[in-house]
């Protein structure tokens, strides 16, 4: 079958345009499927902080019987409606007048979660870029088994960890104190094993060139691989804050005085009496690393990054 | 000249010599703390996992492991563990892939969408179970928007629908992580790959399932793992929404191990943690075996 070159041009330029509309249908379906999501990943983030606008008759008015207690400590419902709200009547600032001026309970759980993590990612930094650099430099059989050790001790759930981690508070007589779950966070393999990966991608001619030029090991660290790794350090710092911002259940376990208690326990703990505060307080915790989040994404998704294949 | 060389080259060793021992030093301090803190006490954890009480020192070997795995407990924890693993897993990948997908085709405000995606890793558990909470009560919103289709009102928290709820928050908090990896993935194939397989009049799903799958094998395994491993962190959602004594449908492991920390039963305890670190082992093995075998014959 002869075609002519004038129908064979007018083919293809047929296809051309029914691609591009298949094209262009598809990304609709895709962004209508990608916004569908992205309002149900924000939804719960927007109505906390939304809902720690409303003043506290409000709350209670509409969700006093989501927290309401019996004597045996239960949740109990009534048959009324709970009324979601996704924007207050009113705006109003009295939760955060509450709990910022009226009540300094919660800035002391609230400090508590600071005290709790910052010594945690400050040290395990420490110690991770060093041990990073012994397992880069000179590696061997030795070595090798070490670091494959670390990588299954970091996979580990905490249900296994926790059990050793008790029994040594408990000899140590760390139990009830904060050292109980900083000692155990400042040593974690997880940041170990992520800067390791990364330094060891550092090209070895660095090294050298700095050696021939009579640097010494300690000069090596500091000045070649430590600023190499800026970037790294920074993502494995904002993955080691988000876990142990979260954390619940070390001091569940480690910590038996709630007074030492992170605002992340004391949450769940929430009671009738204080949910006009509730979301205020909820809100509160969520400031830091949501800060962390908008100041250093990039860092995030690059750190995830690292993490995938774990042996490459 | 002879004797310069010599002296030379011992000086590089003695170079290096110095250079390992510097290397051993900064590995120390890391290394003792997770000896102290990890390796000796769970040494005394198989020790203590075989004997009968800390007074007695009597060993009984696997009598503990053989009490625990009869435990009724134990065994409800097991099953719903596994239960809520089978579930959430297989969902937080697929779902991971098809965002990743997404925002790797050619849509508007692709960054502003990987930022709201990745948002709830960050947002702490502990800030949104109350909406979780208001969300799902007896009279909540769930049950109203299902009110709608006519489907009666759920009891979510105290009913075994409560492992639904629980999943809808593992995969809310997870997917974002989950996702930036198919990503790195996804954006790592080789382009003229795909280009000639369009060229080469390949159908859409032919590019998917013989090239994209293929290329992705490592990374879906990958992912496979750590939801599975963070499926086993979902105590702590569960924690927070329904307190240390759940509804039974789900009473996970944690949650016997807690009661086992509570009552101060470290036979138990061991016995227990032993048998979860062994299945680890296992699941790790079979990533490494597999990461090995599939890697081959793409990474070349």
């Amino acid at each position: 079958m002869e075609i002519s070159l004038e129908k064979w041009q007018k083919m293809v330029k047929r296809k051309a345009a029914r691609r591009r509309h298949v094209t262009l249908a598809k990304i609709m379906l895709a962004t209508t499927v990608a916004v569908f999501f992205a309002v149900l990943f924000l939804m719960p983030t927007f109505l906390t902080i939304t809902n720690s606008f409303m003043s506290q008759s409000e709350i209670s008015a509409n969700y006093g019987q989501v927290f309401q207690t019996t004597d045996t400590g239960g949740k109990v419902f009534i048959s009324e409606r709970v009324n979601l709200k996704f924007i207050p009547d009113i705006v109003s600032f009295s939760q955060y007048n509450t709990v910022l001026l009226r009540s300094p309970d919660y800035l002391v759980k609230f400090w508590n979660s600071v005290i709790l993590v910052v010594p945690i990612v400050v040290f395990q930094l420490t110690l991770a870029t060093l041990a990073a650099f012994g397992f880069t430099r000179y590696q061997g059989r030795i070595k090798e088994l070490i670091f494959f050790f670390y990588i299954i001790l970091m996979l580990m759930p905490y249900q296994v960890t926790l059990v050793p981690n008790f029994l040594v508070s408990d000899w140590l007589n760390l139990l009830d104190t904060r050292w109980a779950i900083w000692l155990p966070g400042i040593v974690s393999p997880f940041a170990v094993f992520l800067l390791t990966k990364y330094m060891r991608k550092i090209p070895i001619a660095y090294m050298e060139a700095a050696q021939i030029d009579g640097a010494g090991e300690w000069q090596l660290f500091m000045r070649i691989a430590l600023p190499l790794c800026k970037g790294a350090i920074g993502s494995v710092a904002i993955l080691v804050f988000i876990d142990y911002w979260n954390m619940v259940e070390q001091p569940l376990i480690l910590i038996s005085d709630s007074m030492y208690h992170p605002l992340s326990v004391f949450l769940s703990k929430i009671k009738e009496a204080e949910i006009g505060l509730a979301f205020a307080v909820a809100t509160i915790y969520m400031v830091p690393p949501i800060l962390v989040f908008l100041y250093g994404e990039d860092y995030l998704v690059e750190g995830i990054t690292y993490q995938g294949g774990i042996k490459g | 000249m002879k004797i310069a060389k010599r002296k030379k080259s011992k000086n590089i060793l003695k170079y290096q010599q110095k250079g390992k021992r510097f290397s051993i030093f900064c590995l120390l301090p890391s290394f003792s703390g997770v000896m102290l803190f990890f390796v000796i006490p769970f040494i005394v954890v198989i020790y203590y996992s075989m004997i009968d009480n800390p007074i007695n020192h009597e060993f009984v070997f696997f009598e503990n492991f053989i009490s625990v795995f009869n435990n009724e407990a134990f065994r409800l924890a097991a099953s719903n563990t596994l239960k809520f693993s089978g579930i959430a897993v297989p969902l937080a990948v697929s779902l991971a892939l098809l965002l990743a997908m997404m925002l790797n085709s050619k849509i508007p405000f692709r960054s502003h969408f990987r930022t709201f995606f990745l948002s709830p890793m960050m947002v702490p558990i502990a800030s949104v179970v109350l909406i979780w909470q208001v969300l799902f009560h007896y009279n909540g919103l769930a049950n109203d928007m299902l009110g709608v289709f006519g489907v009666h009102k759920i009891d979510w928290f105290k009913s075994d629908y409560a492992q639904i709820v629980v999943v809808i928050l593992f995969l809310w908090k997870n997917l974002g992580y989950n996702m930036i990896l198919f990503m790195a993935a996804l954006s790592s194939i080789p382009k003229e790959i795909l280009e000639v397989a369009e060229m080469e009049s390949a159908k859409p799903w032919q590019i998917f399932w013989y090239i994209k799958i293929r290329y992705l094998s490592a990374t879906i395994l990958f992912v496979t793992i750590m939801s599975l491993i963070n499926s086993f962190k979902v105590f702590r959602e569960i924690f927070l929404l329904t307190g240390a004594r759940p509804f039974s449908s789900v009473y996970m492991l944690q949650h016997y191990m807690n009661n086992m920390f509570e009552r101060l039963d470290y036979q138990r305890l061991s016995a227990a943690a032993i048998m979860m670190s062994l299945a680890m082992v296992f699941i790790i093995g079979i990533m490494f075996l597999t990461e090995n075998y599939f890697g081959r014959d793409v990474e070349g």
